[in-house]
């Protein structure tokens, strides 16, 4: 099959029940694209496929056949995304480990809902956890992002 | 060539010439008091470097691991300051384990406060001996050479040579004595005490940061461990042929059964390994294991909590006491009890434990996401039967850690596989892996029992405290709390009561207990500020200023002077006082701040708690709504930190607000044991706070001080839960002694 990661087409030929997660961390070596749960219900690994946000820990490469995948690396190709800008203007990251699945969702979660209310942030938000304890930052960062991308 | 130096004098710093310039040797002090039995070796003589490079770029060496506190700023904002550095001429390099740092364990809130005037006092000393360097060159005398930002100046005759071109002759110039050195004045500072953005911000932004479970080697095999489901368990039976025939396998071996006591070694069990990490995890689930559970299968969460109960309506084991607290229970006009009781909890850092190990004949190479790189270090050369000086620890970024880093067991469990295997070895921890087999926070009960006069003052107090001790993780037979952990908001219970009285119970550990984030302050704090709490209510006073009128006159508490076992941190009391004005001082400003006197939205309500710990004194108000069928959230908190000396102020806030949060988690949080077996294994059944149940805003406020500087990481965390429990039996009227908060209250 093939399988198109950051703008790059590859061949895959390998076992296509390996979740999307393990395929970019081990096979590409690109380890932005975090392990936190194994079960979706974190969203530590999040990437894009097809422009939507999806949980990479559960979702196969069989799924990805034709598609294109979009990891953090490969966000804001063309210089820096609104969102990591507007994570640098506010300080987000703390340990930094479940960020990249953060802005990965808050990317998603932009580009279809361009000026969210702030309980449509939470809600979109939800399912990523920061055990820092980030959370007000990342609100005011996205709202930051959304105002930059109008 | 080394810098001469009076050697009459505590070696202290050695300046020698590198190929491009100048390497300067900071000789630490020993760590005065450790923390644990498990912490670093004693007795070395510690030392940091900075090197200044012919180019000018300045390096400076973090010794301590960075897990989200941002300590790679700090330490270069400090040594860069002293030095008149130019900020965006710095990198920062990290050390690998090894005591010539000094202490590297990165607990217990102490890297800024252990650090912060040593390391001033390096960056004084380079920058002094590069205005010798550049006196030397022009032939001029020192005082008229001024450095700054990068730069040495001759004042009477405008030329200037660059740091980089000086640091040749820097190194050969004669050390001096440091002590000796003026520090700049606080309004001199440029970089310490300002909000400095992360050095690391860029790489996590754009994914390029590396963690322990990043860590690539050639030829690297990965690894994930079926480990025996309950303590000390062993393997019956294995049939390993499955996971042998899971494509991508390439071994499964079995791991040394552990033995009492857990220590930080392997817990046993079975490792798969293959040559990625789906193979890996595909290949343990295929094990069919059959288990030999051991005498910790007796092990019941809920059954134990009403042993320990049971223990705490007994006299125990006096930690502390004064006055007559049986005579004035008699005869005080209202008697009040309560009993609270915590669960075990995970510290579940969004990364979990992680280590790659790479071993040979005679050497060996770790790169983990450890909070301690030199116990890493011990443990590994331990059980590979090397010397340390064989092994090298490389410390990844920590993707959070909150105590559960500051184990090197998994490491351990790398260097075993490495060595067995012959090949280089990742172990990963699934988040099941994390949640199950950890070092958990301990499990707590307690009773505390108050005596009111007439007039509503608190006259005497009893405070019983149960709980399995960590020290039993170095020493089975240990069933009682240790000093160490009485002190985290226990023994130092900060109260002006005539009579006090303050015991402990014995409780035997059936899992591993460890250090969580602010450790016994979490239960501590939520035992005493919910029943300061309780006597205000009792008393029908303002629950704020009840809370005052306990802490009482401004004083130093002298724990010592009264016979109380207390290390205070491992730091003097002299330095760091037990000040009750300080504390009582945090609680006027939140108050303030949270207008606690001032009318409410329609439906919030406000609940206070203060704690001092780590040095620090925090006073917390959570603000909170409940509707109608019970649930309950936090639209404001705000938080008063007296911290001493701040660093980075953006560094304190983003560490009170993650902090809070954190004890937020801990008051919804749970960990329960059935025959020995953890019941929770992932986010779905361990809950931790997500974004929709954390606080709307938190407002920090940085108490500004002169003052030693103190803790930062942990001291916000335990004030949280009584709090916010506090708040709620304000909104309902329900009074939560039992954590988990449930996220719904049934409200009658």
């Amino acid at each position: 099959m093939k399988v198109t990661v950051n703008g790059k087409v590859i061949d895959y030929s390998g076992d296509p029940q390996m979740p999307i997660l393990w395929f970019v961390r081990d096979e590409l070596g690109m380890t932005g694209t975090k392990f936190g749960c194994g079960m979706a219900l974190c969203g530590a690994c999040t990437v894009h496929l097809d422009g939507q946000a999806i949980r990479s820990c559960v979702t196969p490469m069989s799924v990805a056949a034709d598609k294109s995948i979009t990891t953090i690396e490969g966000l804001g190709s063309e210089g820096e995304h609104a969102l990591q800008k507007a994570w640098k203007t506010h300080n987000v990251p703390q340990c930094g480990y479940c960020q990249s699945g953060q802005i990965m969702q808050a990317a998603s979660f932009l580009s279809q809902n361009p000026n969210p209310s702030d309980s449509e942030i939470e809600t979109a938000m939800t399912g990523n956890i920061c055990r820092c304890g980030t959370y007000t930052r990342i609100r005011a960062a996205i709202k930051t992002a959304a105002e930059d991308l109008a | 060539m080394s810098a001469p130096f009076n050697p009459s004098r505590r070696r202290f710093l050695t300046a020698s010439a590198q190929t491009s310039g100048l390497l300067l040797t900071l000789n630490l002090l020993p760590a005065a008091q450790l923390m644990a039995q498990a912490d670093e070796g004693e007795g070395f003589m510690p030392n940091l470097f900075v090197a200044i490079d012919s180019d000018g770029t300045v390096t400076v060496t973090c010794h301590r691991s960075e897990m989200g506190q941002q300590i790679r700023t700090s330490i270069a904002q400090i040594i860069a300051d002293e030095l008149e550095a130019d900020w965006d001429k710095v990198v920062i390099k990290q050390a690998t384990g090894d005591p010539v740092y000094g202490d590297q364990n990165t607990d217990g809130s102490r890297s800024v406060r252990r650090n912060l005037t040593r390391l001033r006092q390096a960056g004084a000393a380079a920058r002094q001996l590069l205005r010798q360097a550049a006196a030397h060159t022009w032939g001029v005398p020192v005082d008229q050479c001024e450095a700054i930002n990068h730069v040495v100046t001759h004042q009477p005759s405008g030329r200037s040579m660059g740091y980089g071109e000086l640091a040749q002759t820097a190194a050969s110039q004669t050390l001096p004595d440091p002590e000796g050195i003026p520090l700049k004045t606080r309004d001199q500072w440029r970089y310490i005490g300002k909000a400095v953005q992360s050095v690391d911000i860029d790489n996590v932004v754009h994914g390029k940061a590396v963690y322990g479970f990043d860590v690539q080697l050639p030829d690297m095999q990965v690894a994930v461990i079926a480990r025996p489901p309950v303590l000390f368990g062993t393997v019956r039976r294995l049939n390993d042929e499955a996971a042998r025939a899971v494509a991508g396998v390439t071994d499964v071996i079995r791991m040394p059964a552990l033995e009492a006591p857990a220590l930080f070694k392997a817990l046993g069990g079975v490792a798969v390994l293959a040559g990625n990490s789906w193979a890996a995890i595909k290949g343990r689930d295929a094990l069919e294991i059959e288990w030999r559970n051991g005498s910790n299968a007796r092990y019941n969460s809920d059954d134990y909590m009403q042993q320990m109960l049971a223990t705490s309506r007994k006299s125990g084991e006096v930690a502390r006491e004064h006055g007559d607290v049986d005579e004035a229970l008699e005869n005080a006009a209202q008697r009040i009890t309560a009993e609270y009781t915590v669960p075990h909890l995970s510290q579940a850092p969004m990364e979990p434990p992680a280590a790659a190990a790479r071993v040979s004949a005679d050497s060996a190479e770790i790169w983990a996401c450890t909070q301690t790189p030199q116990s890493t270090r011990r443990e590994v050369a331990r059980a590979l039967g090397m010397e340390e000086s064989q092994v090298t620890v490389n410390v990844t970024m920590l993707g959070g850690a909150f105590g559960r880093k500051s184990k090197p067991d998994f490491s351990v469990e790398a260097a075993l596989l490495a060595k067995q295997s012959g090949k280089p070895v990742k172990v990963l921890w699934t988040r099941e892996d994390d949640i199950r087999f950890g070092y958990f926070h301990s499990v707590s009960a307690q009773r505390v029992e108050a005596g009111l006069d007439a007039d509503g003052k608190t006259v005497a107090w009893l405070h019983r405290t149960v709980f399995p001790t960590i020290s039993s993780t170095f020493d089975a037979s240990q069933t009682y709390p240790s000093a160490g952990e009485l002190r985290l908001g226990f023994a130092d219970n900060p109260f002006d009561i005539p009579n006090m009285r303050l015991e402990k119970g014995q409780a035997k550990a059936h899992v591993r207990i460890g250090w969580l984030r602010s450790v016994a302050n979490v239960y501590h704090a939520f035992a005493v500020q919910s029943f300061a709490h309780e006597l205000a209510v009792a008393a029908k006073r303002d629950p704020k200023d009840y809370l005052l009128e306990l802490i009482g006159a401004p004083r130093h508490i002298d724990l010592p002077g009264a016979g109380v076992e207390y290390d205070n941190y491992g730091d003097s009391l002299r330095t760091y006082p037990i000040d009750t004005g300080r504390l009582a001082n945090v609680v006027r400003i939140v108050a303030e701040r949270a207008g606690w006197d001032a009318k409410r939205a329609q439906g919030r309500k406000l609940g206070i708690a203060v704690h001092r710990s780590f040095l620090t004194y925090v006073a917390t108000v959570v603000e909170v709504e409940v509707d109608e069928r019970g649930s309950w959230r936090i639209p404001e908190v705000y938080v008063a930190i007296d911290a001493g000396t701040v660093v980075n102020t953006d560094h304190v806030k983003a560490q009170c607000e993650g902090g809070s949060i954190y004890g937020l988690s801990c008051a919804i949080g749970q960990i329960t044991a059935t025959d020995g077996v953890i019941d929770q294994g992932n986010f779905n059944d361990y809950l931790v706070t997500r974004i929709n149940q954390a606080p709307g805003s938190i407002d920090v406020h940085i108490v500004e001080s002169d003052a030693a500087p103190a803790g930062v990481g942990e001291p916000s965390t335990p004030p949280f839960a009584p709090a916010l429990c506090n708040a709620l039996y304000e909104a309902t009227g329900q009074r939560i002694r039992e954590l988990p908060v449930p996220l719904r209250l049934s409200l009658s």
